[in-house]
């Protein structure tokens, strides 16, 4: 969770090996703040509890379906809300134990639900999921401090920072007014640079407590260091998204510290995005790759000045020296420093905390090229550390080390790029690259010819920078506008010319960044129409994990494309990509070669290719006791293999069916789809669908049908069609499946198109059977489908017809369609351009002619006509 | 006028060829644009008939700091001496083209050898802690008083003495600063700028060797 609660809450391990809040006094009053802000943030901001989070709250409740009214939608032992997000997910979802909340008013709802198990229940959402990206908010929130007296002041900002606009571009984020016992009033503003009191602007402390203590001795004298050092919000303030949970820790602490001897009232505001500073902020969509980055990050700080190791005071003293010495002196000290273990966290922070890092982005900014070598070769090692490159961003460090990509000595250019390289890890930072042209002086470090025999020294270094170019731009493609820059400045031909490199260390970075890219069409197309797949597959080859990976994603996520596809073929890329199975120890490798496997076996030909080399036996090896995101892919193309008949009979021969029915009780959404799919398309043999049956596996993939996800729902429906299709007795088989017909009429209310079209071929499929018709009946399907007919998706018009079609054959049914208004919007599916659709419409309404009524209505439509013109 | 001037050019062109014949990093077009600017930067001499004739160390020392941004009084006068070889307080066409092939086209290995030959004052093949104080003395000119600046620079002393003796003989040989250099080629100009920057070579190979170019 925030990063404050993370510091503040004492966490022990249980046995279990569950991360528990432990029993503490701190603890239960923390519990009790949280509790209390979360009871009334519903009433006191209704518009903020609105606000959907991007991640939802997940833990496990004591709970159940009985402990709900009757404003949720309950079914058996599963809730939901009637309120949904966006996407169509419920607010609110319980599936026992598990509860999913995704907004404040439904936090507030449950806790008032739980009664007298409030307090566990909270206790149970902290302890449900505390890392670090769960609750952000979608939009600007700011959140006002409940449970302190204050008062708003005049009008927050649509960027979430508390300062005006004239203020913030001075940095500034918020301001503060703390009332202590011993001293007057303090009015304090806090800037990105630290915090300092109103009119006295060359006294920056770097937090409040640092304030607090020089303007107040009572507090001096009662805050002992470690309060301090918890105390170090400004850090916090404008390099973190604020949860609530930093306000109701410093609400507690302070409460603690100054009890009743401090008056005290704090405005405060909260910024749920970093200030904007002077940078314009635009928009920004990132990859996949963004999500897993490192936006908050507790920092592990020493307990008081006397733990403090010796390098610390070792540093500060020559970074001194730094601050005074001519240039012969500041060479020196630049290798004193690269002495000390750099790559140590102690060092790193010491060198920040000491003023270090001004020090060195300042020698950027001079002429002397010593200098900036030395403190270039400092930089790129302490940018390893995320609160050293938070910081060099800050202070703006990044434009001056961007200014020395021009210079005409190599080395420093490609210190300078491999720098970028490691401070360019997250998505601020990124940005400042792009928008001071950093991306386009990248590329051109790119241009060299790496494949020539006998390289000068000049061009070997050359080779060099090119790499270290090329390694900052693979940190920088992981932001879908950079990804577009790097395109724009020619990047795509450098990067194909840098693939011919013979060398590893080269290739690495050069394949990393071009598989990065590939989520982009643009990228996938270059990549195939520039002859990249050819030297992409030789590389796959090479005895190197990390380079065999990057191969394998680049063609995973190109091999969506047919003519790639064939390439792959054309260049023998299909058997290595089947022995890089063998190296299933590393799961990332796997991935990436499944992945590719998968994709390029959507071609029948490379599957018969695949087949040479045995790749389905092994595949299906891999069906169990494998990472999700092998699961998935190893899932997906054993779905494409079951397109062809001879496989089927592996898949059962190998024990395949009884992995894939396993595989139907988990729960990732993109695993369930392949599962699913992979399942229907086994069904279609007659020997696996008696085994699935036995499995109970229809059973397993009908209860996918509750599945939050739409995509799953709509590939289960898929499946279940060719399930029963191909049981002995469907009709019965159906039927002892308590509650499903219902759950499938239900479906007809969904609003995604696929699940509709889906839905309809089952109900199709499923109303073959007399009995079962009648249940379906009984459950209102006529009126239902009727009221999707006037759907303008072809797809979904062609199994709308179809099950119309084949749910006539029951009782009044024709009449009732007739009735309800059916027939005039189908006879309107003539004019549809879709032949399929032509097919099932003229079968439902022969049916629906069977009626009179049904007759006299096409007929005014001018059934006649349409046909003709439809046949 | 003319007879003088070819003569003048034959004698630049045999002096061109004779040096180019010894100094591998120039040829002798080169050499000769040198000359030309050598004979240039000479003049008329200051005062004629005493001394050799050539740079002498007011001249050499002003092209030092106005060519090749070498300023510091200690690295000058070490530099002047090592340009200087035969001792006769003036350096000649021969010594300064010799000179000039380290300042503009050296190796790093001639580089480390020029460096500490600058840095050895007493001539004696090893760099002492008394020498490196003495050229390190005005580094810090930053910190406000004398006991401090004194207390740093012996201080940053010690810590380069301890990086770069690496037989830990206490003393700083020949063989210690050309290793520590090749790991850390920062360590090159370590007790004081004596060679010029990237910007002043390439500006001072554009001026003298223009005609060349075109």
């Amino acid at each position: 969770m925030g990063l404050s609660l993370t510091r503040a809450a004492q966490w022990t391990t249980a046995a279990s090996g569950v991360d528990k809040l432990a029993p503490t006094p701190m603890n239960e009053s923390l519990l009790k703040e949280v509790l209390c802000f979360v009871e009334q943030f519903s009433s006191q901001h209704p518009q903020e509890a609105e606000l959907v989070f991007e991640e939802p709250l997940q833990w496990s409740t004591t709970l159940v379906a009985s402990d709900f009214k009757t404003d949720y939608d309950i079914s058996d032992l599963d809730v939901q809300s009637p309120e949904k997000d966006n996407e169509g997910r419920p607010l609110l979802q319980l599936f026992p134990p598990t509860v999913c909340v995704r907004s404040f008013s439904q936090l507030s709802k449950l806790v008032k639900l739980a009664d007298n198990k409030k307090m566990e229940e909270v206790q149970a959402c902290l302890e449900g999921e505390h890392d670090d990206h769960r609750l952000k908010f979608e939009s600007d929130l700011f959140v006002q401090l409940p449970s302190f007296p204050c008062s708003l002041l005049d009008y927050v900002f649509s960027n979430g920072c508390r300062a005006p606009p004239w203020r913030q571009v001075l940095n500034e984020i918020c301001y503060l007014v703390i009332e202590p016992c011993d001293t007057e009033t303090l009015y304090i503003t806090c800037s990105t640079a630290g915090v300092f009191l109103n009119g006295q602007t060359s006294d920056v402390f770097e937090d409040i407590g640092a304030l607090l203590k020089s303007t107040s001795p009572h507090f001096a004298q009662n805050a002992n260091e470690q309060v301090l050092m918890q105390m170090q919000l400004s850090s916090i303030l404008y390099s973190l998204l604020l949860s609530f949970y930093v306000l109701s820790y410093m609400h507690t602490f302070l409460h603690h510290y100054l009890r009743s001897k401090v008056h005290y009232y704090i405005f405060f505001f909260v910024c749920s995005k970093t200030p904007a500073g002077s940078v314009p902020v635009d928009t920004f969509s990132e990859s996949s790759s963004e999500s897993e980055e490192e936006e908050e990050q507790s920092e592990r700080r020493p307990e008081s000045d006397t733990d403090l190791p010796s390098e610390y005071w070792q540093i500060q003293k020559l970074v001194k020296y730094l601050k005074v010495g001519d240039q012969t002196a500041t060479v020196l000290t630049l290798c004193a420093i690269m002495d000390f273990n750099l790559m140590q966290e102690t060092c790193q922070l010491a060198i920040r905390d000491v003023g270090g890092l001004e020090v060195l982005i300042n020698l950027l900014d001079t002429d002397e090229v010593q200098c900036k070598i030395g403190s270039l070769k400092i930089l790129r090692k302490i940018s390893h550390n995320v609160h050293i490159r938070r910081a060099i961003v800050d202070m703006g460090g990044l434009q001056s080390i961007m200014k020395n990509l021009d210079s005409p000595v190599k080395d420093l250019k490609a210190l300078d790029a491999e720098t970028i390289a490691n401070v360019a890890r997250f998505r601020r930072a990124r940005r400042t690259v792009r928008q001071y042209g950093g991306i386009k002086k990248l590329v051109k470090l790119l241009d060299c010819v790496p494949n020539l025999a006998n390289l000068t020294a000049e061009q070997e270094k050359d080779v060099e920078v090119a790499r270290c170019g090329t390694l900052a731009l693979w940190s920088c493609s992981k932001s879908t506008n950079n990804k577009e820059a790097i395109r724009k400045a020619g990047g795509v031909f450098m990067l194909g010319r840098l693939l011919k490199s013979p060398h590893e260390n080269m290739l690495i970075p050069v394949v990393g960044t071009l598989q990065e890219c590939a989520s982009e069409e643009k990228y996938r197309i270059a990549i195939q129409t520039e002859g990249m797949i050819k030297d992409l597959v030789k590389n796959l080859s090479r005895d190197n994990d990390e380079l065999q990976m990057h191969c394998a994603n680049a063609i995973f996520k190109c091999a969506q494309d047919k003519q790639t596809r064939y390439l792959v073929r054309q260049y023998k890329g299909l058997q290595p990509l089947v022995s890089l199975l063998s190296k299933a120890h590393n799961k990332q490798l796997l991935a990436a070669a499944t992945g590719a496997i998968w994709k390029c076996s959507i071609s029948v030909e490379n599957v018969t290719k695949f087949q040479e080399y045995k790749a389905l036996e092994t595949l299906l090896r891999l069906l169990t006791d494998q990472p999700e995101e092998v699961l998935v892919n190893v899932v997906g193309a054993v779905g494409e293999f079951a397109q062809i008949p001879d496989n089927k009979a592996t898949i059962r021969n190998c024990g395949g069916i009884r992995s894939l029915v396993n595989l139907l009780t988990g729960t990732n959404q993109a695993l369930l789809v392949n599962v699913t799919k992979a399942v229907g398309a086994c069904a279609t043999d007659m020997d696996n669908m008696i085994i699935i049956d036995k499995l109970d596996g229809v059973r397993l993939v009908w209860s996918l049908l509750k599945n939050p996800c739409a995509d799953v729902q709509s590939s289960a429906a898929w499946a279940l069609c060719q399930c029963i299709e191909n049981a002995k007795d469907a009709g019965e088989m159906v039927r002892s499946l308590v509650g499903g017909l219902e759950l499938i009429v239900n479906l007809l209310k969904s609003t995604n198109n696929e699940v509709l079209a889906s839905i309809c071929a089952a109900i199709a499929k499923i109303a073959r059977n007399e009995e079962n018709l009648a249940v379906l009946t009984d459950h209102g399907v006529v009126q239902l489908l009727t009221k999707l007919t006037n759907t303008t998706d072809d797809r979904l018009r062609r199994h709308l017809a179809e099950a119309v079609g084949h749910c006539c054959m029951w009782g009044s049914n024709r009449a009732s369609f007739g009735d309800a208004g059916a027939v005039a919007p189908l006879v309107h599916y003539l004019k549809s351009k879709d032949k399929a659709v032509h097919k099932t419409t003229a079968m439902a309404l022969y049916q629906l002619s069977r009626d009179p009524n049904n007759c006299i209505t096409m007929h005014d439509r001018g059934v006649v006509k349409v046909s003709r013109c439809a046949v | 006028m003319s007879n003088m001037s070819a003569m003048k050019k034959r004698l630049i062109k045999t002096l061109a060829e004779s040096i180019s014949g010894q100094v591998e990093l120039f040829n002798t077009a080169e050499v000769e644009c040198l000359i030309r600017d050598y004979n240039e930067r000479l003049g008329e001499p200051t005062s004629p008939g005493k001394g050799a004739p050539g740079l002498d160390r007011v001249k050499f020392r002003s092209i030092l700091q106005n060519t090749f941004g070498i300023s510091d009084d200690i690295m000058m006068d070490r530099v002047f001496r090592k340009f200087d070889k035969d001792n006769d307080s003036s350096v000649s066409t021969k010594e300064w083209i010799e000179g000039l092939s380290i300042f503009l086209r050296g190796s790093l290995d001639d580089k480390i050898k020029f460096c500490f030959r600058v840095y050895d004052l007493n001539d004696d093949t090893l760099v002492s802690m008394e020498e490196m104080y003495h050229m390190l003395k005005n580094c810090l000119p930053g910190l406000p008083t004398k006991e401090e600046r004194d207390e740093g620079v012996k201080d940053l002393v010690e810590i380069t003495f301890k990086k770069m003796d690496r037989d830990h003989d206490g003393r700083l040989s020949f063989s210690d600063f050309e290793q520590s250099v090749k790991e850390e080629n920062l360590l090159l100009e370590a007790f004081g700028t004596c060679l010029p920057n990237f910007k002043r070579v390439e500006a001072f190979e554009q001026r003298v060797f223009r005609e060349l170019q075109k």
